[in-house]
């Protein structure tokens, strides 16, 4: 059995709460937690003669995730009834978009190593949120409805990725997207930002798909590239002894990194869809989608294209830079009291990204302060190896990096005498390592850089120091 | 009887206004005769006669301060079991919900509080408005007051009865396909089925939300008009309410019907039309005519569809809207059962009555993967032309004249056995309902048995003013309603 034999295909839905301050179709809170049942009302509990009354705000952000996507927006959409029971859907029927989701036919580019590759957007629909079943220790189950009702879109992907690198690199670009415009917190472990990944697998050449199956549980981008890996071994293994692939949903398991059978797809409900007879279709006037379009955020595509084009950073950094909004935001901060962004990412990506991963950095060291040591690294007022230390530094006090620099004498050094002095004394204090570099162990001027760098107290610059010794040396 | 209790809602505001009687007084007469009535006709399903008296007195210390809040502050009124009133029973007749209490009223509901119209108590009907006989309430069954071996119709029949056994003044029911317009034609009475949208449905507890309206039942066409008044408005509750300033409904009554074009759609004067029925809307017919109106036959050729549309749409509707009832928040939760779905099952099973199931399942059947394009959809499409048809009829005619149904009341258990016998009775009703039309429905004489008999009269869209002003010259022809 091997990967060469066989393909994936892989299609994604994903689930994201809007950051509405309501429930999409009522006025209670549609904040995270709360006690149990404290954020509900007739409607969202769906008490007998309760109506629904659609949040304008749920469409925008709807419309909004469509723009970020590439999508046509649907000028007419309309809600239907998703029918089933269970206990956590107080109506026993799920308000949805079946016939005519808000959003269709758009894409996401996504590069891995591979390069880059465009993910089609089905559809984007809004629908509205389920409580949340609390399964108590003794056989007792019950239920908290503050999540009931809280505005959804789902997402659904083409069947286009073949890869777990790409349905990673898609799940963590359509995030940073979300985030980009705004409109969610997308908190894997709060459940605002949730999917279900659909695999199949066919042998490589062959034009039809094979049968797919559908994994939920899947918590981080990391479970959820682990389950399509294990899924791909167990539907390949399975196909390899001769066997067939069900239709079924599958539950990943984190603790062993195995999926498991929820159902089999042929058990699952009729929905029995139709439309909605509560309320009204939703009707978008061009007027209405180009205030919502004018009034986007820059999305991270029309970042990097301007960090490469105006600041002259490299397409590598520019894309990572990117990859994170609140770290393209506390860039774009920096960037606009500096003219070095060139060595403001530098400090960015290869030092600050390392203390702490997203947005951590921006509390700890405002941006006039970043920008400030851009600048002073920028104009060879210091040396790298002292800016990284003063990053330490403002890391744990709010001080001003010219005022410490100015304070305790931290100016790079680059006075050629003097450092031409310390060269010629250093060597005759080091006759093995002239002997040394003369015989040809060129490391042996590493030792006399080392030597005459503390000498200056670490504050020489470094290149012109280098240039001084190998002169030296090689006279 | 005391005699003021035949009089209509606009008599009693007079009186209070008048001082003649208090509220508390006209309340506690209304809860005697309820006291000494109700037993034989079966009207009521709770009588909060507590609440009643207290509003009644705060409504007569508010008149005494001269903040009255409106003529009608003061008058009583029972509403229908499905409509939510807070703290009070609101059962649909149905086992299901037997000891559900509400918390919160419908938008009608407070807007006859606003009004200071206060409520009597919750009437029988049909088990979630699903019959026309008011057989089919899981409590017990409404009697005709003009002959109490007969059905007061439905599934409004508590309602209706209420108001001809004079122990309320008016009432609210509900109409899904004829369930307000039906009763109050076995029954005497003037019921309204207004433009869809016209009255917010927050707070009715949904059968088919795309068919139905609450609606008035009173003693005649001026009351019926100022409590639509009271109801109707825009509310940011529903969805589906119309954005339309308030309107004062009877504005145009007394206005004469000279060169105004009645039809009378051939295809809603079936042969099963009994002779009384026959008579009392060729009756109305003459007075129109008498009266200056253009009276002509017209078609309506998508009538016949129209009631095979109506009961799939409406129980595909119902089969959702049903599917709340699951026993586990509120209302009936079984005993009897080992696992969630064995749970489900026997608390549906036993909370809901043969009428129901049989709409659940007619509506679950016509909504399920392989049957929704033959019966939902095609239904639909039906609608359309049903729609179509009513527009390029009202090109030509200003209101529609029809029967409300084929017969008179007719006798308790007689039309039981045979539910689809029942349903052909609403074939005259159901096109307003899949049209969003208005409909009026008022006595016009007397059928069969000495039954009351009723005519029907529809309009385009919003044009209740208009059924309203034609109807009261009927009515006024007649010898004039109370």
């Amino acid at each position: 059995m091997s990967g060469r034999e066989y393909e994936m295909t892989v299609g994604i839905e994903v689930h994201v709460e809007l950051d509405t301050k309501t429930k999409i179709f009522c006025s209670c809170s549609s904040s995270f937690g709360g006690e149990p049942n404290t954020r509900c009302c007739p409607v969202c509990m769906g008490l007998p003669g309760s109506l629904p009354a659609l949040n304008a705000q749920a469409v925008e952000y709807a419309v909004m995730a469509g723009l970020a996507t590439g999508c046509k927006i649907s000028r007419r959409s309309a809600f239907d009834r998703k029918n089933y029971f269970y206990p956590d859907l107080p109506k026993a029927y799920q308000i949805t978009q079946y016939n005519t989701p808000i959003c269709k036919d758009g894409s996401v580019d996504i590069e891995t190593e591979q390069g880059r590759k465009s993910i089609g957007i089905t559809r984007i629909h809004i629908e509205e949120d389920a409580g949340k079943l609390i399964h108590g220790g003794d056989g007792m189950t019950l239920i908290d409805f503050n999540r009931c009702g809280v505005p959804l879109i789902e997402i659904v992907s083409a069947p286009d990725m073949s890869s777990s690198e790409e349905a990673k690199a898609y799940l963590k670009k359509l995030r940073a997207l979300m985030l980009y415009i705004g409109i969610s917190d997308c908190k894997m472990n709060e459940g605002s930002f949730r999917c279900d990944v659909n695999i199949s697998v066919r042998r490589a050449g062959d034009s039809a798909l094979g049968v797919k199956t559908e994994l939920k549980n899947l918590n981080s981008f990391t479970f959820a590239k682990k389950a399509i890996d294990y899924e791909f071994e167990r539907q390949t293994a399975i196909i390899e002894a001769g066997g067939r692939i069900e239709a079924q949903t599958r539950r990943f398991e984190e603790s062993d990194g195995k999926t498991y059978l929820m159902r089999s797809k042929e058990s699952e409900n009729d929905y029995r869809y139709f439309p909605e007879p509560d309320l009204l279709p939703i009707e978008l006037s061009e007027n209405m989608i180009k205030r919502i379009s004018e009034n986007m955020p820059r999305l991270p595509d029309e970042r990097k294209a301007e960090y490469i084009s105006s600041y002259g950073i490299s397409t590598y950094d520019a894309e990572l830079l990117v990859s994170d909004k609140s770290v393209s935001d506390y860039f774009e901060a920096c960037a606009a009291l500096t003219p070095y962004r060139k060595t403001l990412a530098n400090l960015i990506l290869s030092e600050l990204m390392r203390f702490v991963e997203g947005d951590g950095f921006a509390s700890h060291i405002s941006p006039s302060n970043l920008a400030e040591l851009a600048t002073l690294a920028g104009e060879e007022a210091i040396n790298a190896s002292v800016a990284k230390k003063l990053l330490r530094r403002l890391w744990e006090s709010d001080e001003s990096p010219l005022a410490i620099v100015e304070r305790e004498n931290l100016r790079q050094i680059n006075d050629v005498v003097w450092l031409t002095n310390l060269t010629l004394k250093a060597i005759a204090e080091n006759p093995k390592a002239l002997s040394d570099y003369k015989a040809g162990k060129t490391v042996a001027a590493k030792s006399i850089i080392g030597k005459v760098m503390s000498k200056t107290g670490g504050l020489a610059n470094p290149s012109l120091l280098s240039d001084i010794v190998l002169a030296e040396l090689d006279k | 009887m005391k005699e003021l209790l035949k009089r209509d809602a606009a008599s009693h505001a007079v009186s209070l206004r008048a001082g003649e009687y208090s509220s508390e007084e006209l309340t506690r007469a209304y809860l005697e005769r309820i006291e000494e009535s109700d037993g034989e006709i079966g009207a009521f399903i709770t009588v909060t006669a507590d609440k009643a008296i207290a509003s009644a007195k705060a409504s007569d210390m508010r008149r005494l301060e001269g903040k009255a809040l409106g003529i009608f502050d003061g008058v009583p009124i029972a509403v229908k079991d499905n409509i939510c009133t807070r703290g009070t029973l609101t059962t649909c007749a149905s086992k299901m919900l037997a000891d559900y209490i509400p918390p919160y009223s419908a938008t009608a509901v407070e807007r006859l509080e606003r009004a200071g119209i206060l409520v009597l108590g919750k009437l029988n009907m049909d088990e979630f408005g699903m019959g026309a006989s008011t057989e089919n309430s899981a409590f017990k069954i409404t009697r005709n007051p003009y002959d109490t071996s007969r059905v007061a119709g439905g599934s409004s029949g508590g309602c209706a009865a209420a108001v001809a056994a004079f122990e309320a003044p008016w009432s609210l029911g509900s109409d899904t396909g004829g369930s307000v317009r039906q009763p109050a034609s076995f029954c005497g009475a003037v019921g309204m089925k207004s433009t869809y949208g016209r009255v917010s449905r927050s707070g009715l507890v949904a059968f088919a939300p795309s068919l139905e309206q609450i609606g008035p039942i009173t003693k005649n066409v001026r009351d019926n008009a100022n409590l639509l008044s009271i109801i109707a408005g825009a509310d940011v509750k529903d969805a589906t309410s119309l954005n339309v300033g308030d309107e004062d409904f009877s504005r145009d009554i007394g206005r004469d019907v000279r060169g105004l074009r009645v039809g009378m759609p051939r295809e809603l004067f079936t042969e099963n039309i009994s002779d009384g029925v026959g008579r009392a809307v060729m009756r109305a017919a003459k007075i129109l005519e008498d009266a200056g109106a253009e009276v002509t036959e017209c078609s309506l050729p998508s009538a016949e569809y129209a009631l095979a549309a109506y009961y799939v749409i409406s129980s595909a509707e119902a089969s959702s809207n049903l599917a709340r009832f699951d026993g586990v928040r509120y209302g009936h939760g079984s005993n009897n059962f080992d696992g969630i779905d064995e749970f489900y099952k026997s608390s549906r099973a036993e909370g809901f009555g043969t009428e129901v199931k049989r709409r659940i399942m007619l509506g679950t059947f016509a909504l399920s993967s392989g049957y929704y394009d033959e019966y939902y959809k095609k239904a639909l499409g039906v609608r359309s032309l049903v729609k179509r048809d009513f527009e390029k009829l009202f090109e030509k005619y200003d209101i529609l004249l029809s029967p409300v149904s084929p017969s008179v009341a007719y006798r308790i258990g007689e039309k039981t056995k045979n539910p689809t016998d029942m349903y052909t009775g609403d074939l005259f009703c159901v096109p307003a309902n899949i049209a969003g039309i208005p409909a009026l429905s008022l006595p016009c004489g007397t059928g069969e048995y000495g039954m009351p008999a009723g005519v029907q009269l529809m309009g385009k869209r919003l044009s209740e003013s208009l059924l309203y002003r034609v109807g009261a010259v009927i009515e006024d022809a007649e010898g004039g309603g109370v």
